[in-house]
């Protein structure tokens, strides 16, 4: 039997991958422009990472300061990001985020309110005013249950607990994907005039991080394989709260959250240690004293922020330093402390449970640790891919006609480090522009064919664990680049230990292709690493590459040999793509240039 | 560069502790033996992954957050609902061994894995949001905390399904098809006590949804990681509407005239 013959065929006229919030969002729009939506994700329905995000969505609604609108947005993302964003993206999503929160509220969202009945927004990290609309600290839930709920009665066809393992292309356009279902681990084709990647992050190349087994980065290395280009792979986002002990929790997310109800980093000898070293960008908006800070979160316009609320970069790195030096907590980490708050307010205790419940049960539940009482321990963890499939600001297509992407395997609006709550924002503003452009393209073009020995290939490689034997255990595999990646490829970088990254994922590559699994097809999850391990090297070698090339420390990158930022640097972008002879090449792409307007925004704003 | 955090030979003692771990699919199973190695904090989904990467590398379970916020990892523990990832080990008896096995409400897919399709299908026939027109030309509604405070305490449901799983009415009767189970009653009480919403679904909760079965008996409330009042704050309320709209003369006699 030939291997089409085999598969499960599905036809649609426009396949998102992805259930986060990028990907139902794209759906229901693709949905409302009349063509025919199905959805694959590799959970059930809801479970997306989306679903984890904590502290809030950033949109200049203004309801808590009025001085805030879509300007100062603009430039804040544009200063985070060190100027290597994308504008045009950055003015969209600063212009339409405020209409994408309301249009939740319309579905079913219920953020938290202000006195006045509006919708609450908190403080973060690089915004300069309260922006972050949230529901305590479990917005995420919020936004993929609202968009889930809501989608379910919009006539998608969703397809879960299954993985998508090759984009399939016939003569230059995307004609669709092949992947299996993990229940029964059947082979499944979906035909599409269009597909929209929403699959996310990557943080699960590294061996501490905040993802879930999801984030393998598949998106961005089916992308890669299909002939896409991948955008801004270095700037990978530590971010600088994670748990650190016991150890099993290492790396869940401790949100910014804590720091912008207040909570402060201090080290070992007690000392708020934030203070001693600010940026010059920033200069003009830090807090020179912790009363001014405290001040600044209880919401006085006069005052500035504390510094523990600089971009996560920042943060990452000074903590990063204190360990260094020896001042840092018993397992590594530093002190994150909220409790203190209990000086300042009567009823401390009700209001860190009530602002932070969901942190509040994580600490008291895996750590032992009350947290309107005792301090917690945090440190970096690997959270965010800047990073992603280099898309056109203006519908989100990649360069293979056809081909679209959005959300967090998406790049170009947040450049070098992502400001917290830029994401979930990012979700919906462009969720909705890939949905509504790959309708006019599904609508635009007739389907091509899939190619019977494209699919051939690729069901081969998707049976070839279970035909070798005696190989090695992809899970080791797995731990193993993990490791490298953690350890050479991590919040320092230099030229010297990422050239034995190189070699050591060249090493695990040769390993990989003789691993074994052993079982039955049927939710098999030896099986499933297998294959995930695949997009993990494909996706570390390209951070690897593109982090090398970058001789600079800007953002998320900073590399130990060369520890400033150079001007040179800050003209371009770096892209991975495939070469004709299937190596990865990187070669710098100039940025998108930002329109004077624009740009005269942003010098209003430094 | 060092590690940023602590090897893991900080970790103070280890315990050998064995796992009786339920293997098997929908044509049957059983308990399988493993001895897994314990430190400071595992929790029960620690120890399953360490007997997935060393022991069974095809033992099928399910997980995503690690942090009691997707739902994803339910599971019946020494015979209890509850997520792995928030069961620490030290919480459970020392010296004997742990029982793992999957919702027994659900029918099995393979080893921890159950088929909870069927909540996914009851969720789509609840009549869905309907928001009275905007309050404000942008758009936005005037909602005060207070008036939202309920309504959010159900939105924190994770969808574990831990609570259907208990129920009785769904694991000992198999009432599926007439009963939407405790996490679809709260679900639509959820919707009926939205300030925004304009629908009624009191008929469908009496009529389809079997809320009648429900004996109150709050097996589902105790079981919900959410910490979740279902009984009390959602089914019960929605018992009392579905009486004054259906047993109470003066409002059936109001429902006559009032067209809906
Ligand atoms: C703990 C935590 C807290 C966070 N807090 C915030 C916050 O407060 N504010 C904020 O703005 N951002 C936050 N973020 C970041 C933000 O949550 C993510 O960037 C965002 O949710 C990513 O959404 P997405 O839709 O792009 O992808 P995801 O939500 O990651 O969804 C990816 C989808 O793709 C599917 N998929 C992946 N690969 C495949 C494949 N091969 N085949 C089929 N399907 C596939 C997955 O199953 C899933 O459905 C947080 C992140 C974490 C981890
Ligand atoms: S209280 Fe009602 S819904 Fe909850 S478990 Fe008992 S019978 Fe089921
Ligand atoms: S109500 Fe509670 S137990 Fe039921 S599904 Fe939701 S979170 Fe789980
Ligand atoms: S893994 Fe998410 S709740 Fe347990």
């Amino acid at each position: 039997m030939n291997a089409l013959d085999r598969c499960t065929v599905h036809e649609h006229d426009v396949i998102v991958i992805g259930a986060g919030g990028a990907g139902l969002r794209a759906a229901i729009e693709a949905s409302a422009a009349g063509v025919k939506v199905g959805v694959i994700c590799k959970s059930l329905l809801g479970k997306a990472h989306t679903v984890m995000a904590e502290g809030g969505m950033a949109a200049a609604m203004g309801n808590v300061d009025d001085r805030d609108n879509w300007e100062v947005h603009f430039a804040d993302t544009m200063r985070g990001g060190q100027y290597l964003n994308n504008s045009i993206m950055a003015e969209r999503h600063a212009k339409d985020a405020p209409a994408r929160v309301r249009e939740l509220e319309a579905w079913g969202a219920v953020f938290d309110r202000t006195k006045e009945g509006k919708i609450l927004q908190r403080n973060f990290g690089g915004h300069r005013y309260p922006r972050l609309a949230h529901v305590g600290d479990r917005t995420g839930l919020e936004l993929i249950r609202t968009l889930q709920d809501h989608g379910i009665h919009q006539g998608i066809e969703v397809f879960m607990e299954m993985t998508v393992v090759a984009l399939l292309k016939s003569g230059g356009r995307i004609a669709g994907a092949i992947g299996y279902d993990r229940e029964r681990g059947r082979l499944r084709v979906w035909k599409a005039k269009a597909v929209i990647l929403a699959t996310g992050g990557l943080g699960r190349a590294f061996r501490i991080t905040s993802n879930s087994w999801e984030g393998t980065g598949d998106g961005q290395a089916l992308a890669y394989h299909a002939g896409a280009e991948l955008l801004d792979m270095e700037f990978v986002q530590f971010h600088p709260t994670g748990m650190v002990w016991p150890p099993s929790v290492r790396g869940i997310l401790v949100t910014e959250g804590v720091r912008g109800e207040g909570g402060v980093l201090r080290n070992s000898e007690g000392k708020r240690f934030m203070f001693e070293d600010i940026p010059d960008a920033y200069k003009a908006q830090v807090a020179t004293n912790e009363e001014e800070g405290w001040r600044y979160v209880c919401g006085d316009k006069n005052a500035l922020r504390p510094p523990e609320l600089l971009t996560r970069d920042h943060v990452a790195r000074c903590i990063n330093r204190e360990v260094k030096a020896g001042r840092g907590s018993p397992h590594g980490g530093v002190f994150l402390d909220i409790g203190w708050i209990r000086e300042k307010l009567p009823n401390a205790s009700d209001h860190i449970k009530r602002k932070l419940p969901s942190m509040y049960h994580q600490f008291k539940q895996l750590a032992g640790v009350d947290i309107t009482s005792e301090t917690m321990e945090v440190g970096p963890t690997t959270h965010y891919s800047m990073g992603g499939v280099a898309v056109d600001g203006q519908t989100q297509a990649s360069c293979v006609p056809g081909l679209f992407a959005s959300g967090e395997c998406a790049a170009g609006l947040h450049g070098a480090n992502r400001l917290g709550g830029n994401s979930l924002s990012d979700l919906v503003v462009f969720g909705k522009l890939a949905g509504e452009h790959a309708a006019r393209f599904a609508k635009a073009n007739k389907a091509v064919e899939v190619d019977p020995a494209e699919v051939e290939a690729h069901v081969a490689a998707i049976e070839a664990p279970f035909s070798r034997s005696g190989g090695e255990n992809p899970y080791a595999i797995h731990a193993a680049l993990q490791d490298t990646m953690q350890d050479l490829v991590g919040i320092v970088r230099t030229q010297s230990e990422m050239e034995r990254a190189l070699e050591a994922i060249a090493a695990l590559h040769a390993r990989h292709a003789k691993s074994s699994v052993t079982g039955h097809r049927e939710y098999n999850p030896g099986w499933h690493t297998a294959l995930d391990v695949g997009c993990m090297l494909t996706i570390s070698e390209a951070i690897t590459r593109c982090a090398i090339e970058r001789k600079e420390s800007r953002g998320a990158q900073f590399r130990e040999d060369f520890p400033q930022k150079c001007a040179e640097c800050a003209t371009f972008n770096l892209i991975a793509k495939k070469a004709p002879d299937g190596s990865m090449e990187v070669h710098r792409r100039p940025l998108v240039p930002t329109r004077p307007d624009l740009a005269a925004v942003i010098e209003k704003m430094k | 560069m060092p590690p940023i955090h602590a090897p893991l030979s900080t970790a103070t003692t280890t315990r050998r502790v064995e796992f009786r771990v339920w293997r098997g699919d929908s044509s049957g199973g059983q308990f399988q033996s493993y001895t897994v190695e314990v430190t400071e904090g595992m929790v029960v989904l620690d120890c399953i992954h360490q007997i997935q990467a060393s022991q069974a590398s095809d033992l099928a379970v399910r997980w995503n957050c690690k942090a009691g916020k997707c739902g994803s990892c339910s599971a019946e523990i020494n015979g209890q609902p509850r997520l792995m990832c928030m069961t620490r080990m030290d919480t459970l008896p020392d010296g004997q061994p742990v029982t793992v096995e999957p919702m027994r409400t659900f029918p099995s897919i393979r080893d921890l894995v159950t088929d909870v399709s069927w909540n996914f299908r009851v969720k789509k026939r609840i009549k869905p949001f309907k928001p009275r027109k905007p309050d404000n030309p942008d758009g936005s509604w005037t909602m005060f905390q207070v008036d939202v405070d309920r309504v959010q305490e159900f939105r924190k449901c994770i969808e574990c399904f831990l609570c259907q799983d208990v129920c009785h009415v769904l694991r000992d009767h198999h009432k599926h098809d007439e009963f939407i189970g405790p996490r679809f009653l709260m679900y639509s009480a959820m919707l009926e006590m939205n300030p925004l919403d304009t629908e009624n679904r009191i008929a469908d909760l009496k009529h389809h949804d079997g809320i009648g079965y429900c004996n109150i008996g709050k097996c589902c409330t105790k079981v919900c990681p959410e910490h979740i009042g279902i009984t009390d704050n959602a089914i019960i309320p929605m018992k009392e509407r579905v009486v004054d709209e259906f047993y109470d003369p003066m409002t059936r006699l109001f429902r006559m005239f009032k067209p809906r």
